[in-house]
């Protein structure tokens, strides 16, 4: 018992699996989504793909505190460069601001970072910045605790100007593989694909990516919450509807929404049969971005 | 032309009745006297040339340099007070180099003029500061292309095709304006600089000179460098000849 207690008072860490990976035209930027207290997941649905300006994000590991001071600093120095420059910052300047930051505070930070981008002189790059302040600018890097399970996957996977289906299929299939194996690695897994036509987000659910070896199909599982009564949770939005095609449907249909999760709105329904029989079940909403 | 701004002249913190800031324009007389400099952007680069006053026999060639390195990828020609100069080179340099180690790349020469425009403009603010006497052609090739910006004593920066500074700008500008710059490369360039210089140069009222050319081109590998000593010479000789010409007329 003393351990879980220890644990829920433990720093939140981000054990995570992060990857960014240049392909011909941009990069994709991945990661999961769990933040963890201990053994405890503090966030299940996390964003650990950061905005630093329009074209360069930033994927986070390690302490969630010092990666997100970081980056709230980097976002603020990048947007007076911005404003003095007259037009964007390139992605090897936002690194160099992150590099400086993490070097300079090394003995108080513990995060470690990838910076990936597009801006029009040099294309897409992605530029590792590990723990201690190095940075190296790489074609692909992978960073986190799940990060040491995909090193073989991607020596032998990983080629030169993919394009950018290839490139973002193996970024979710490296971030699910990292998943299967790293415990401090889970949920669902993020990406940020970025190129000279702009940002697009993604979002991969966890019951949406694919089993590796040993991993069982979930079988009766307590997601399903088809006989428990769960007490409502407070809905912002709420509205019913009335159908009466088939008897087995429910007649009643209240569905309630912005039930959060940090980052992954729910929808609830909560429906009566015919029959006088409650039955309540839930989606995970795409995150609104 | 000149005006004499009696009592509202003795402090750069004083406005005339007309709007006028009469140490600031003052100031801009400073650089008015000196040798001429003239500087012009190429298709693929920044030629600038100075026409150095020699102000005695004893003084070693190659000495007082007017045109000064700031950074790898642009450089600096001063007319005005020398001493003057120096210190806005030296502020040019720190701000260079200070930027590339927060930022990570070379200083784009926009930003570069800005910073130098903004501290020239700083010591015209304050009354226990005096206005720099000297006005700067800062030519530099960043990814952005080349480019030249002059910045004159009042701190006012704007960016050129072709700029002149010093006792024979006004001969010197519309000589530029002659010049057809989007053809031209800097090999060109050089001699066409050489030819303006020598051109301007008043044989009557000034003794000996010495001809400085500096680029940054294409050529130069984008790097700010002395033009390259056979170019130099082949520059001073077409001017001279070019002179001859003309006399000869």
């Amino acid at each position: 018992m003393d351990g879980i207690s220890g644990d829920l008072n433990a720093p939140h860490s981000m054990g995570t699996t992060i990857i960014g990976v240049t392909y011909n035209g941009g990069v994709v930027l991945g990661a999961d989504s769990r933040t963890s207290t201990g053994m405890y997941v503090a966030n299940r649905a996390s964003d650990k793909i950061t905005q630093l300006t329009d074209n360069v994000y930033l994927c986070r590991s390690g302490s969630a505190a010092d990666s997100q001071i970081v980056s709230d600093y980097v976002r603020h120095f990048l947007h007076q460069h911005t404003i003095q420059l007259g037009q964007p910052s390139t992605v090897k300047v936002a690194a160099n601001l992150v590099r400086l930051l993490a070097y300079n505070n090394k003995n108080m930070l513990q995060t470690g970072m990838i910076v990936g981008g597009w801006d029009k002189y040099e294309g897409g790059k992605i530029y590792g910045i590990p723990l201690g302040g190095t940075i190296l600018e790489q074609p692909f890097t992978i960073g986190g605790s799940g990060s040491t399970y995909l090193y073989g996957f991607f020596d032998q996977v990983w080629k030169e100007g993919m394009t950018q289906d290839e490139a973002e299929k193996l970024v979710v299939k490296a971030v699910s593989l990292a998943i299967a194996r790293d415990g401090a690695s889970g949920g669902v897994v993020r990406t940020v694909t970025i190129n000279k036509d702009g940002v697009t987000r993604k979002f991969y659910p966890g019951d949406t990516l694919p089993l590796w070896h040993e991993e069982l199909e979930p079988k009766d599982s307590m997601l399903d919450m088809l006989s428990s009564a769960s007490p409502e949770p407070m809905g912002f939005d709420a509205f019913a509807l009335l159908t009466t095609s088939n008897k087995q449907l429910p007649a009643v249909v209240l569905a309630t929404n912005h039930y959060c999760v940090q980052n992954a709105p729910i929808l609830l329904f909560h429906s009566i049969t015919a029959s006088g029989q409650e039955i309540i079940t839930w989606d995970v909403q795409l995150s609104p971005y | 032309m000149s005006s004499i701004g009696t009592g509202y002249d003795l402090s750069v913190t004083t406005f005339s009745p007309d709007g006028r800031v009469f140490q600031i324009e003052y100031a801009a007389k400073a650089v008015d006297n000196s040798g001429t400099v003239v500087a012009i952007r190429c298709k693929d680069g920044v030629v600038m040339g100075v026409e150095k006053l020699i102000a005695s026999k004893m003084m070693l060639p190659g000495s007082n340099r007017r045109i000064h390195a700031v950074h790898r990828h642009s450089g600096m020609a001063v007319a005005g007070l020398a001493a003057d100069g120096r210190q806005i080179v030296t502020r040019a340099k720190s701000e260079a180099t200070n930027y590339e180690s927060v930022y990570g790349e070379p200083i784009p020469v926009k930003e570069l003029a800005e910073r130098v425009a903004s501290y020239v403009h700083l010591c015209t603010l304050y009354w226990w500061l005096r206005p720099f006497g000297c006005g700067v052609i800062l030519g530099g090739y960043d990814r952005d292309g080349p480019q030249l910006y002059m910045i004159e004593p009042s701190g006012v920066s704007y960016r050129y095709f072709g700029a002149a500074i010093g006792k024979g700008r006004q001969a010197a500008k519309t000589e530029i304006e002659k010049l057809k710059l989007s053809d031209m490369t800097c090999r060109q360039g050089v001699i066409e600089v050489a030819k303006i210089i020598y051109g301007v140069h008043d044989e009557a009222k000034d003794k000996a000179f010495e001809l400085e050319l500096s680029w940054v081109c294409d050529e130069s590998n984008r790097q700010h460098q002395k033009v390259p000593d056979d170019l130099l010479e082949e520059a001073k000789a077409a001017a001279k000849a070019a002179l001859e010409e003309m006399d000869a007329d």
